[in-house]
């Protein structure tokens, strides 16, 4: 067959395919027209899940569904205050050191079995037995002792006060029905969960989608969206194009998608926009190892010449705030104003290093004992923001006399090659912020050796005592105010400049309702959302 | 020809062992281990939880008692587990894969030379015509626009602005639910833009080598002969010409074998096809060792495979390379 004869072939079938508009479902979708019960809801994810088993996986894609459909002891409410899930209420010991679960009663597993203390005793054991591969033993190796008392209460005692331990019971709980004295890692429960939550189970296709259906017998009444359809779709644009094409109902844009893209009439019809902070934050860390970045004037000086409002407005679009701190914007913890934070100020800037025994050279960099004031900014590749960020930080330095280098690596072998062996200078990168405000693992002094949190080497015995002070209490008056001299020390200190908080900017499909933003977020009430009739 | 065949068999399994080694030891040598991979920076992890993973996949051993591991399980066909969370038989998740990956490719690569030698056909007869400058800006067009970019153009045309096309994915959702024939068609809806595009972008090689052979063998003396004989022209060029212009095409259909299965990384990401291509991305960012084993392991035994096939082929067309007097 020659090329000639080929071609209307091809056309053909192009016009062929083009007779029929979109799939059945595709078309119901974008008339919006559907019952208020039944309705199914798309999302769309860049990654696939790895185990839904949760102890045994990491990833937020996992984490996602299996939030669906396990339950935890305890949860973070629309407020991010902890409130009963599978508890219905708990008591902390008047010496802080116990914590006594009134469990749920009626709560069922989709298979039909009770829901009892058995079961959270099990996930316990399970987690700190050392055969099993997880990642989430330690807060749960803190304790000291665990028993069910009865079917519907459970007690665990601690050798010392802790307060993260309360949040750490949010875990999902796992079925000790289906697990116990069986190998967890071969279980078929990583494949296709049993839990106790608003969506059950149905399907997953490796590669494309994930399928879950409302739980009619949920303890908070069963979900209104069902089926609940988790979509794998590994590349943003393309994610981007089927939110379009109405294949899917959610999303996360990024700002120059919420900017820039999604402000015509027609969009805004079919969709709605949110945009909250996130639970994030980016910082350039300084090695404190290094003789450059000890002193404190040197890093003082480096937050006066940097400007965050410029980043924020360069790399986000103006779509996230400054940070002062590593808490989220709003929460319990973060302080409001901080009086020793470095605003941005490059003739503040020029005196910190002047005072500091630094001299303009003839090339315009800094000089102090005939070494320049130079450094490399490395940064992981893959992400376009923070080499922005570097060089949007770069330009700025250089205004002060300071001579920035970038240099971007991949993942794994900027930790196990800088990062781990502590050779770097400057790292732009990022934490997510937990919701509960411990930092012992990011900045207690202990936490400096290889492969630990704190790589920078940032170490102040009074920051460690606070850090220990506030993790060992409940009283959330005590915590906040250790927290808030923690921010008051870090601003003094400068051991990051801690640049911006980026906002999270969902689009949800218009037809869903009953979506109520709060400082949680908008996924909170998952289960009130519907479609009107 | 049998003796030949068994001497090209019996050192296929020196080579793959060759190859085995080579690959377990490049990619250990790559920075990061799957555990760091997994738990880097995240602070529930602590050193204890680390070095407990490390065992768990047996990363505490020497690397020689792995990779003896890996070959006495291979010896059985068992390629392991996959380091990633899921922990499942790496033939599990291969098999999952390689069914849509092997089609896709099947079918781009019948609509490739089923376009490609045509049009390169044509350009060699109309050589410095019209035609032939015509057909070398397409092919080239296709081969110099960059495939996630016309994908994305395509995807948006067709998908968003004509809703003609779905714009990822490998079926709809709920077309379980449907008769076989809407079934099929659903499948080929979804996968008509990524064909097109997958064929469009690799047309221009395999065109521009059967239009060069086609010259080659059209400037023959025996094609001379003909002409001057007063063959038509048309039996010229189907009948003498192309029989022997195809012949080194075979090799090129040989190298394809193992393509079948490589799948591509930008396309499947781009039309969310879960296919091997990324699969074996995925594989080697998380330093999965044997999974990224596992796709090796098949893809070299089909470039062995595939090469053999060739030089059989060309020893069945040439008896001189049998005879080992080539």
């Amino acid at each position: 067959m020659t090329f000639s004869r080929c071609l209307p072939l091809l056309l053909a079938l192009l016009v062929f395919a083009g007779c029929a508009k979109g799939a059945p479902e595709d078309k119901a979708r974008a008339q919006g027209g559907a019952a208020s019960r039944g309705s199914s809801f798309v999302t769309g994810s860049i990654g696939e899940p790895s185990n839904l088993i949760p102890i045994l996986s990491a990833d937020s894609a996992s984490s996602d569904v299996a939030g669906l459909v396990y339950n935890g002891l305890v949860r973070y409410d629309k407020n991010l205050k902890l409130e009963g899930d599978l508890a219905q209420s708990w008591e902390v010991s008047p010496d802080g050191l116990g914590i006594t679960f009134h469990l749920r009663r009626g709560v069922k597993w989709h298979d039909g079995h009770d829901f009892t203390s058995r079961d959270v005793l099990y996930t316990y054991k399970v987690t700190i037995d050392p055969k099993t591969p997880t990642a989430y033993a330690e807060d749960f190796k803190q304790v000291q002792t665990a028993e069910a008392v009865d079917t519907y209460t459970f007690k665990v005692r601690y050798a010392k006060p802790f307060a993260p331990a309360l949040a750490s019971w949010g875990m999902p709980v796992l079925p000790a029905h289906l697990l116990e004295g069986k190998d967890i890692t071969k279980s078929p429960l990583s494949r296709k969960p049993v839990g106790t939550g608003p969506y059950i189970f149905k399907e997953w296709v490796p590669g494309q989608r994930l399928i879950l259906e409302a739980n009619p017998h949920y303890y908070e009444g069963a979900p209104h969206l069902s089926p609940y359809v988790y979509r794998i779709i590994p590349d943003n644009s393309t994610m981007y194009m089927e939110l379009k094409a109405g294949g899917i109902d959610m999303m996360g844009l990024s700002p120059v998608q919420y900017q820039r893209q999604t402000g015509s009439r027609e969009f805004l019809s079919r969709f709605n926009k949110y945009r909250y902070p996130a639970s994030a934050y980016t910082y350039l860390g300084y090695n404190l190892r290094l003789p450059m970045f000890q002193d404190v004037r040197v890093r003082r000086a480096l937050t006066c010449a940097i400007n965050k409002e410029e980043i924020i407005q360069g790399v986000l679009l103006g779509m996230g705030q400054i940070a002062h701190g590593p808490y989220k914007p709003g929460t319990w913890a973060w302080k409001p104003k901080i009086e020793a934070d470095p605003g941005y100020d490059p003739a503040r800037a020029a005196a910190l290093l002047k005072e500091a025994g630094y001299v303009m050279g003839s090339d315009g960099i800094l000089v102090k004992d005939g070494k320049p004031l130079s450094f490399t900014i490395m940064t992981n590749q893959g992400n376009d923001q923070r080499l922005k960020c570097a060089q949007i930080i770069q330009r700025r330095l250089k205004r002060v006399g300071i001579d920035v280098k970038i240099r971007v690596m991949e993942w794994a072998s900027f930790l196990t090659n800088f990062i781990d062996k502590g050779r770097f200078e400057a790292v732009l990168l990022g934490w997510t912020i937990s919701q509960d405000p411990d930092l012992y693992d990011v900045w207690h002094s202990s936490k400096t050796g290889p492969k630990e949190l704190n790589f920078i080497g940032y170490k102040n015995p009074d920051l460690d005592r606070l850090i220990v002070e506030g993790r060992g209490t409940f009283d959330m008056g005590k915590r906040r105010e250790s927290y808030y001299r923690i921010q008051e020390i870090l601003a003094q200190d400068q051991p990051y400049t801690f640049l911006y908080v980026p906002d999270a900017l969902p689009v949800v499909a218009s037809r869903i309702k009953g979506i109520e933003p709060a400082p949680a977020g908008i996924s909170y009430n998952l289960i009130k959302w519907y479609v009107e009739q | 020809m049998t003796n030949y065949l068994i001497k090209r068999i019996l050192m296929l399994f020196p080579l793959l062992l060759g190859i085995t080694l080579i690959t377990f030891t490049v990619i250990h040598l790559a920075p990061g281990e799957p555990v760091e991979m997994q738990t880097a920076m995240s602070p529930k992890v602590s050193a204890q939880a680390r070095a407990r993973l490390r065992e768990f996949y047996g990363l505490d051993k020497p690397l020689h008692v792995q990779y003896g591991m890996w070959l006495s399980n291979l010896a059985h066909l068992d390629f392991g587990r996959s380091f990633a969370p899921d922990n499942r038989p790496v033939l599990d998740k291969i098999k999952e894969r390689i069914p849509i990956t092997i089609s896709l490719n099947v079918i781009a690569l019948i609509l490739e030379f089923g376009l490609a030698l045509p049009i390169g056909i044509l350009a060699a007869v109309h050589r410095d015509t019209l035609l032939d400058r015509a057909i070398s800006v397409f092919v080239f067009a296709g081969f110099a626009v960059p495939t996630f970019w016309l994908a994305l153009l395509c995807m948006y045309f067709f998908g968003v602005k004509l809703n003609w096309l779905p714009i990822s994915g490998i079926h709809s959702l709920g077309s379980d639910a449907l008769p076989t024939l809407a079934r099929f068609w659903d499948l080929a809806k979804h996968l008509l833009l990524p064909i097109s595009i997958a064929t469009f972008g690799s047309l221009a090689g395999l065109s521009r080598y059967m239009r060069s052979t086609m010259l080659e063998v059209l400037s023959q003396d025996y094609i001379t002969t003909a002409r001057a004989k007063g063959v038509k022209e048309r039996v010229v060029i189907y009948r003498h010409a192309l029989k022997n212009a195809l012949l080194p095409v075979i090799t090129l259909l040989g190298f394809s074998l193992p393509a079948l299965i490589g799948g591509s990384v930008i396309f499947e990401t781009i039309f969310s096809i879960p296919g091997m291509g990324q699969l074996f991305y995925q594989g080697v960012m998380a330093r999965d060792y044997p999974l990224v084993m596992g796709i090796l392991v098949i893809g070299a035994g089909l470039t062995l495979v595939g090469n053999l096939l060739a030089d059989l082929c060309y020893a069945f067309a040439d008896p001189r390379i049998r005879h080992g007097r080539g």
